[in-house]
Formats: structure tokens, C-alpha cells, sequence
């Protein structure tokens, strides 16, 4: 399913690093930990194709993505990707139920449905026409999760998505996700420096110090 | 969901600086398209009134002044002139055909004008009831007049001495309708007609009874044991081309007759009046080109504070090029509504003017007209607002994902 070959990567004025291979199937959940500066994130963003590598290879569902051109890639990210990040971002000039269709929209698929059992799934669906501005931290993390999910992607990727949250709240976010991507049977990768996710994710490996 | 969809929601997000936008692009616009309007209605209106008049001769003073009086009923007369000199150079044979006119009263600020049934077919005038005069103070009344006044066939009328309302009244003799004329989209909507002899009669001391019985002339000029007798003005249509060069040096070397061509009057008039046109066109430009300036300026600061939301809809699977249209089509949206509020504006504009001016220049000029600039008008707006996208849309396009999303 994922499958990232030899990483490497540097930026412009920094150290290059280099990332352990990741091979995980659909179902499967893995945890990247990692201190601040470790470059976790830039690993995620690499997977999710959103940044380039300098060397190597990311194959999800046999697909090499940065292969792939501009508008394709983008394409087959908002189809097959869902990342959700650190802070919310929802979309400040939409509602909620606007933020999962423009979700639809841009991935070119159509509704069916989904988007009303996400929101009631996710606990959010009395919030559908409001804005963000209105709802709590929680809310919006469940939003922004709901958002990243309606496309049913093939791999779901998580970039420190407890940080800002306290214990219980956490605690439910990571057991949602769990739950979602055994749902859609996709394989789920979560980068965090947070130790109270370690226990609920089995499969674990550390970037930046060895 | 679509793109015109997200834009929108976008554009209402900022509700007041979207507003402001739209409405200076508006005020730019409607300023145009009321100059267009009334330039292209106004010279149409002018050079119909004046067709098939080719020299006024009236009495000495202003040529403009007596052109605008004697053809489009908007000035004052520069006086009167002797009846017996005004026929004699009728027979002139550099003239083919004068229509006399008598002027100087009116009823309830529309004018009373005296002249024979030439007048009527010189603008082919239909009636849409009713007959041409033919007895002492029986008149014809101009659609615009019967509407206003509530005229119709058999109504009675006092006239008034004077050209504006509110003068002293001739009580003596009751004007009567005995025609309506249809609408004729010219000055003679805004004309009460009638014979050069009922404007004599009403100004007599002496009421002989006897000669209100007498049919008017209804061609040429009338016929009167008076020797004192005068006219307002004659409009006048040449015989040959030579007439235009000859005619109207012989009639103002004449101490008391002055001669005046419409065309050429109402060119000079033009271009006193187009500088102060130009300077409001110029006006509307810059107020066009700080609309864009404020289109520009709203999207660019609004990107900064945007640059997530980008980064988040690459994201979910927009492509740079849809972030492109996604900007521009907010500029396009924005500038279209200016656009058509703008014409809206301009021809709102345009229909208080006219009502607040019915017996003025302005009257019968028609608000609910379009012209094809208009939709360049349109045009311009929309390339605008494409203009002042296109380097947001760019920034757009350029927008590092990953960048933005990790916040470095």
C-alpha cells in the first residue's frame, strides 16, 4: 500500500536527512516519533506529496506519486490522501457541511451520502451550517478529521493531531482515527512527539536521533 | 460545490469591503452610461427636431437663443418681428417653403405655439384623435401635454402670458382641443399647437367677435387688415444648396432680421458643452481605475491572511491552475455585479433626471433605452476585475504547500 524507498532530503540552508524505509499495508498503523526539528513532519509531507524529496521513491498503492505531474498529483491526493494537520485549517469562509463538499469538489467525487454520516459519526453534525469561527477546538478537530475522511482515502496521514488537545480529547481523537481507517480499511500514519498516543499505536519507529 | 460556488462564498465573507468595491465600480460606471445615454438620445433628439429646418430668422440678438426657442422650444424668444417684413423676405426665391411662428404664452408651463398646418407635416405629426385646427383658438395638444394636463378633445384651457408657469392669465377667450397628437417622440410632444391668429387675438384689446368666427390660414402666412401685426420666427427650408451660402448673409445684413442654422448652432453648442462632458468622463475613469485599484488591493491583502486556506485546498486536490481561476473568478464576480448595478445605476440616473425635468432640455429622453457600448461598458468592468486578479491569482498559483502548512 505505502511503500517509500532510500528518502532523502535537505533544505536549502539545513543538514540533509535521511529517512528510514516505511512499508505498510492497508489496516496497518504506524507511529513516527520524533523531537521538534527531528524533520517528522517533513517526512509526512513527503508521503502526502505535498513536498518533493530530493532522492528516492514514495509508492502508495503502487504508484511512484512524484512521478506524477502538477495537476495529477494533486488530483490523486485529494483522492487517495487525507491529511489532517496539527491546527484545524478549516476553510474560514465556509461552513462546515461547505468545508467536506469542497473537499468532494475538488477530489471530482460526488457526495452519496457520505458527508451527512461523517458529520454524525464525527458527533458534529448539529454544527453542519456553522461557521468555524463558532465551534471549539475539539469541534474543529473532529471537522478538519471528518474533512480529510470524506474522500475515502486510501492512506490517512496525521501530523501531530493531539498537540493542542488535553488528555481526554486526545484520547478520543486517536481512537476516532483508529476507528475511521479500520472503517475505510486504509492504512494510517501518525507523526507525534506526543507520548500519550505511543500506547495506542503498535507499530512505532523514531526519526532524527537513533 | 464548484469554483464560482467557493469564490462567492469568499467574496460575502467580507461583506463591507466587497460592498465598497462593487459600489465605487457602480458610481464609475453609472457616471458613463448616463454621459452615453444622453449624448446618444440627446444629439438624436436634436437632430430630429431639427430636420427639415434648415435657417431660423427671427429678431437680432443670440443666433443660439434664437435657434434653441424657435426649434426646440427651450429658450426664450429674442423677440418679435413685423409681420409685413417677415413676408417679404419669404418670397425671397432662394426659399422654398417658411413656416411662421408666433410665440409668448403658454398654459401651465407648456408652450402655446401659433403656425399653420405646415408645422404639422414638417414632422409628419399622426393624430391620435381629433383634427388639425382650423377656427380662431382651437388647438392641438402634444402626447406629453395631454397626459400631464389631462387634455382631451373639447377640454378648455386659459393661456397664460409668458413662457414659465405662474404668469398672468389671458382670461378672455378659452382655448379648446380639437386634436391629440400620438407620441412623437420629438418636441412636439411637449407643444400646444394653434393658429398664429388665436395668439393675436388673445393679445388684442378689442374683442370683435365677428373674426373669431373666420377659418385660419392654414398655409402660409395669415391674412390681416391689421398693418402692426407680428410673428415670433420663421423656420425656413432652402430651395437649392446656393441658398446656404447666400441666404443667411442677405437676411443679417438687414438691420432688424437675424438668420441662425440649426446645425450649425447645435455643433457650436456641442462643443461648449463637450468640455464639461469630457472633464466627467475623465472623472469616471479615475473613479474606474481606483475601483480596480481597490479590487487589487482587497485580494492581494486578503491572500496573506488566505495562504492556509490555499495550502489546504491543494491539499485536498486543487490543482494550481484551479487556485488561478478560483482568484480570478472572485475579481470577475466582484466587477460583474459592479458592472450591472453600474448600468442599472446609470439609467436610474438617467429616469430621475427626465422626471425631474419634463419640461426642460431633458424631456422625452428615454431611460429604459439600451446601447450596444453599454455592453463594452460591461466588458471593461470584467477585463478590471481580471486585471486586478490576475497578480493575486499568480501568488496563488505560486503558494509552497508544505511551506505554509508547517508554518515555516
Amino acid at each position: 500500500m505505502l511503500s517509500t524507498s532510500s528518502i532523502e532530503f535537505s533544505y536549502e540552508d539545513g543538514p540533509p536527512f535521511s529517512f528510514p524505509d516505511i512499508r505498510l499495508e492497508r489496516n496497518e498503523e504506524l507511529l513516527i516519533i520524533g523531537e521538534s526539528g527531528s524533520g517528522k513532519t517533513t517526512i509526512l509531507n513527503i508521503i502526502g506529496g505535498l513536498l518533493k524529496p530530493k532522492s528516492g521513491k514514495v509508492l502508495i498503492d503502487n504508484e511512484d506519486i512524484y512521478a506524477l505531474k502538477g495537476a495529477q498529483l494533486d488530483k490523486f491526493r485529494g483522492r487517495n490522501i487525507g491529511v489532517i494537520f496539527q491546527k484545524p485549517h478549516i476553510l474560514s469562509a465556509l461552513t462546515v457541511v461547505e468545508n467536506l463538499q469542497v473537499a468532494n469538489f475538488f477530489a471530482n467525487k460526488s457526495d452519496n451520502g457520505v458527508i451527512d454520516t461523517s458529520l454524525r459519526e464525527l458527533d458534529i453534525a448539529h454544527k453542519k451550517d456553522a461557521k468555524v469561527n463558532t465551534l471549539s477546538q475539539g469541534e474543529a478537530q473532529r471537522v478538519s478529521i471528518a474533512r480529510a475522511l470524506v474522500n475515502h482515502p486510501k492512506l490517512i496521514l496525521a501530523d501531530e493531531p493531539t498537540s493542542s488537545l488535553d488528555d481526554k480529547n486526545a484520547e478520543a481523537v486517536i481512537q476516532l482515527l483508529k476507528q475511521q481507517s479500520k472503517k475505510l480499511n486504509a492504512a494510517l500514519v501518525v507523526v507525534t512527539h506526543d507520548q500519550r498516543v505511543k500506547d495506542h499505536i503498535q507499530q512505532h519507529i523514531t526519526v532524527g536521533k537513533f | 460545490m464548484n469554483l464560482i460556488k467557493l469564490s462567492w462564498k469568499y467574496l460575502i465573507s467580507k461583506p463591507l469591503n466587497t460592498g465598497l468595491n462593487i459600489l465605487l465600480l457602480a458610481m464609475g460606471l453609472a457616471i458613463i452610461t448616463v454621459l452615453l445615454l444622453m449624448q446618444d438620445q440627446f444629439e438624436n433628439k436634436m437632430t430630429r427636431d431639427a430636420k427639415g429646418i434648415d435657417l431660423v430668422i427671427g429678431a437680432k440678438g443670440s443666433p443660439l437663443q434664437l435657434v434653441l426657442s424657435s426649434v426646440y422650444h427651450i429658450d426664450f424668444p429674442t423677440g418679435n418681428i413685423p409681420l409685413n417684413e417677415a413676408e417679404g423676405v419669404s418670397k425671397n426665391r432662394l426659399i422654398k417653403n417658411v413656416i411662421p411662428m408666433g410665440m409668448g404664452d403658454n398654459y401651465n408651463g407648456y408652450r402655446i405655439i401659433g403656425t399653420n398646418h405646415d408645422y404639422l407635416e414638417l414632422y409628419e405629426a399622426s393624430f391620435k384623435e381629433g383634427k388639425a385646427w382650423e377656427f380662431p383658438f382651437e388647438t392641438v395638444v402634444g402626447h406629453a401635454v395631454a397626459r400631464k394636463l389631462e387634455l382631451e378633445l373639447g377640454s378648455k384651457f386659459v393661456g397664460s402670458h409668458g413662457i414659465g408657469t405662474a404668469s398672468h392669465a389671458h382670461e378672455e377667450h378659452d382655448y379648446v382641443v380639437v386634436g391629440v397628437l400620438e407620441k412623437q417622440d420629438n418636441v412636439l410632444d411637449q407643444l400646444i399647437l394653434t393658429s398664429i391668429e388665436s395668439v393675436w387675438y388673445t393679445h388684442d384689446e378689442d374683442h370683435d367677435h365677428e373674426k373669431f368666427e373666420q377659418p385660419v390660414a392654414t398655409t402660409g402666412f395669415p391674412n390681416s387688415e391689421q398693418p402692426d401685426r407680428e410673428v415670433t420666427s420663421l423656420l425656413v427650408q432652402y430651395r437649392n444648396p446656393i441658398a446656404a451660402v447666400q441666404l443667411p448673409r442677405f437676411i443679417n445684413s438687414r438691420s432688424s432680421l437675424q438668420a441662425a442654422s440649426p446645425s450649425f448652432e447645435i455643433s457650436r453648442l456641442f462643443e461648449l458643452l463637450g468640455i464639461g462632458i469630457k472633464l466627467v468622463q475623465g472623472l469616471a475613469v479615475v473613479i474606474i481605475v481606483i475601483a480596480g485599484l481597490g479590487i487589487f488591493i482587497a485580494l492581494y491583502n486578503s491572500l496573506k491572511e488566505r495562504k492556509y486556506d490555499l495550502a489546504v485546498m491543494r491539499t485536498l486536490g486543487a490543482s494550481r491552475g484551479t487556485l488561478f481561476v478560483h482568484i480570478i473568478l472572485e475579481g470577475f464576480l466582484l466587477t460583474m455585479l459592479g458592472g450591472i448595478l453600474g448600468l442599472a445605476i446609470g439609467h436610474f440616473f438617467l429616469w430621475l433626471l427626465v422626471i425631474t425635468n419634463e419640461q426642460g432640455a431633458l424631456a422625452g429622453l428615454r431611460p429604459d433605452v439600451f446601447l450596444a457600448e453599454e455592453l463594452w461598458l460591461l466588458l471593461i468592468a470584467l477585463a478590471t476585475g481580471v486585471l486586478a486578479s490576475l497578480i493575486p491569482a499568480w501568488n496563488a498559483y505560486r503558494t509552497d504547500i508544505a511551506k505554509q502548512l508547517t508554518g515555516a
